[in-house]
């Protein structure tokens, strides 16, 4: 009877205060922000992403590395219900994603849309909160509020009337970053958000990231930048069409993996990184190997 | 003596008179013509900034089709009927243009051409080979003709007549546009500017592309005997499309591709009296215009200010060379 009520209850402080913690905190554990069995997805009978297995534990960052056509796109997009499932199943916060939508923050690509729409930066902020308010509700002050906060927090409430389309590369990536904090998730999925951004942007995207992570939520980043993916992730999720590897960085991210995920596509460039990726970790296991 | 191309223009003629001796028929003309271009005007802002500009000039020539065999299934020329025809073959329009893009390497244009021109011919060989039971008049399908809308059937309320009946119905379908524009704008908005964010909003994109295709369908049946099949789309594209050179906001957009779409009415109405053509004709001859001076003179967006803004950065890349 009690452990039914445990398993139920997502926030262990609602419990009752008879119960112990510990005991809790398992069950918090058990309902994982993303859990993913036997996914199959196909473009018109031909599978993109099969047999994928994941359960992403709470309060980590992940990166999806893979070759282009890999299927990471795809795999976020299947997490939203954007694209029909072969197989198996996805589970948000233990539910069906139209369960869960609230606690689902998405950023996608850049590219994706069109930048000429006629809305300026704090229209497409407050979008984030769309998902909040039912039909026929339009966007309260305290919405307007919230939106006005979170462009603030990328340092772009100055752009905040301009159309999008006067705004840098850089600064849509802001403001799609601020549209993602402003929908208040525990999930965010983000696709490549670093892709044609200038060096500050990045830097300003990766702060935001670490503290969404300190409020322990969970950030899925699809990334394509070798070089970088073992300082921003804790955690990598190695993709081609299958999982390749999934887990902690420092024991995922090594050559043998990132080859059978990109195969014979491994560009000289990559290998540099990759060499310099596994000085780092194995570095520190063994000694004098630099130089 | 060379005769002119053009009549003569009379202020009189042109401007005074349709008003000063025909008021009350100029008066519904205009109205019926501002209520098309309206409606059309505000369902096409969202038809333009999704991209579906070719779907709806393909559901529009399906209609021809689509009313035909409504009308020779139940052999009336009532409103339901017709609109249900309508219905049918802009929904079938837009899923055949999908099935074809979804199982073949065809790419949407030539999918929309493939699926429009089909459908058209098909009319076009029910019109004419049933020509002699059919009692619809192919070319005020295909043209339209604000000046022969039946006026004289007088639509009542309560015993009271409250104007032509087809105007009537004209606003009631604008005013459910309004409603709906309305209620569902949040949706709208963010559908259309990002699907994949709606979707994972919660609010499901496929749902408000069919739920607008649907709403376009019905929208065009109502105006093509004023503008006909082929000008529709003018009505629904150019009032969107001008407006958005003139603002960055959408909802400035949907005020003033409404407040363009009076213009065309009227402008088109006194264009058609004085060249004594077809007002559908001079609506769009008017849309057209208003386009080209504001594409021209649009503060930030037009030509001209885009020249402007260009010149001071060559004189300094001029400097910078110097």
């Amino acid at each position: 009877m009690k452990t039914i009520r445990q398993s139920r209850s997502i926030d262990p402080t609602i419990d009752n205060p008879m119960q112990e913690p510990p005991q809790s905190n398992q069950s918090a554990k058990a309902i994982a922000p993303l859990e993913i069995h036997d996914l199959t997805v196909a473009y018109t009978k031909r599978p993109v992403l099969y047999g994928i297995d994941l359960e992403v534990p709470q309060g980590s960052i992940v990166g999806v590395i893979g070759p282009n056509g890999a299927g990471k796109s795809t795999l976020i997009k299947a997490v939203m219900g954007l694209l029909p499932v072969a197989s198996g199943w996805i589970k948000v916060f233990g539910k069906p994603f139209k369960k869960a939508v609230t606690r689902v923050g998405y950023v996608p690509q850049r590219e994706s849309v069109d930048w000429d729409f006629p809305v300026n930066a704090l229209d497409v902020v407050l979008m984030g909160r769309y998902g909040r308010l039912g039909p026929f509700k339009r966007p309260s002050k305290a919405d307007k509020e919230i939106a006005m906060a979170c462009l603030e927090k990328v340092k772009m409430e100055d752009y905040a009337k301009r159309q999008i389309s006067n705004l840098s590369g850089g600064q849509q990536q802001r403001v799609f970053l601020a549209r993602a904090l402003a929908q208040e998730s525990d999930l965010y999925l983000m696709d490549e958000p670093f892709v044609g951004v200038d060096a500050s942007t990045e830097a300003a995207i990766i702060d935001i990231l670490r503290e969404l992570q300190s409020q322990g939520k969970t950030l899925i980043v699809v990334h394509h930048d070798l070089t970088t993916a073992p300082e921003y992730f804790d955690r990598i999720l190695l993709l081609n069409m299958r999982v390749v590897a999934f887990g902690k960085t420092e024991d995922v991210f090594n050559f043998e993996n990132l080859q059978k995920a990109y195969g014979g596509r491994l560009s000289i460039l990559s290998e540099v990184a990759l060499t310099r990726a596994r000085k780092k970790f194995e570095g520190d296991t063994r000694e004098n190997v630099s130089e | 003596m060379r005769e002119s191309f053009f009549p003569e223009f009379d202020w009189y003629t042109v401007f005074v008179q349709p008003w000063s001796e025909y008021g009350v028929n100029s008066f519904w003309i205009v109205l019926m013509g501002f209520l098309v271009s309206g409606t059309c005007g505000l369902v096409g802002c969202f038809v333009v900034l999704r991209r579906m500009a070719l779907v709806g000039d393909a559901i529009s020539h399906s209609l021809l089709p689509g009313i035909t065999l409504a009308f020779l299934l139940t052999n009336s020329r009532d409103t339901l009927p017709m609109m249900l025809g309508a219905i049918v073959a802009g929904v079938a329009t837009v899923a055949l243009i999908e099935a074809i893009r979804y199982s073949s390497r065809i790419k949407p244009d030539a999918a929309i051409g493939i699926v429009f021109s089909s459908l058209f011919a098909v009319g076009v060989i029910l019109i004419t080979a049933f020509a002699d039971k059919v009692d619809l008049d192919a070319e005020c399908v295909l043209y339209g003709e604000l000046g022969f809308i039946p006026l004289q059937d007088v639509a009542m309320f309560g015993g009271m007549e409250i104007g032509p009946e087809p105007a009537i119905r004209m606003a009631i379908i604008a005013l459910i546009a309004i409603v709906l524009l309305i209620a569902f704008f949040k949706e709208l908005l963010v559908t259309s500017f990002d699907a994949g964010l709606a979707a994972s909003l919660g609010i499901n994109p496929t749902r408000y592309q069919y739920g607008l295709t649907l709403f376009l369908s019905i929208v065009i049946v109502s105006s093509f005997e004023s503008v006909g099949v082929v000008l529709v789309i003018a009505m629904i594209i150019f009032p969107g499309a001008t407006a958005m050179l003139l603002t960055d906001r959408l909802p400035t957009t949907l005020w003033l591709a409404t407040l363009i779409s009076a213009l065309y009415a009227l402008l088109g109405f006194h264009l058609a009296t004085w060249l004594n053509a077809s007002i559908a004709g001079g609506m769009t001859v008017i849309a057209g215009l208003i386009f080209g001076i504001v594409w021209a003179v649009a503060p930030n967006r037009g030509l001209i200010a885009k020249f402007a803004k260009r010149a001071p950065e060559s004189e300094r890349i001029a400097l910078d060379a110097a």
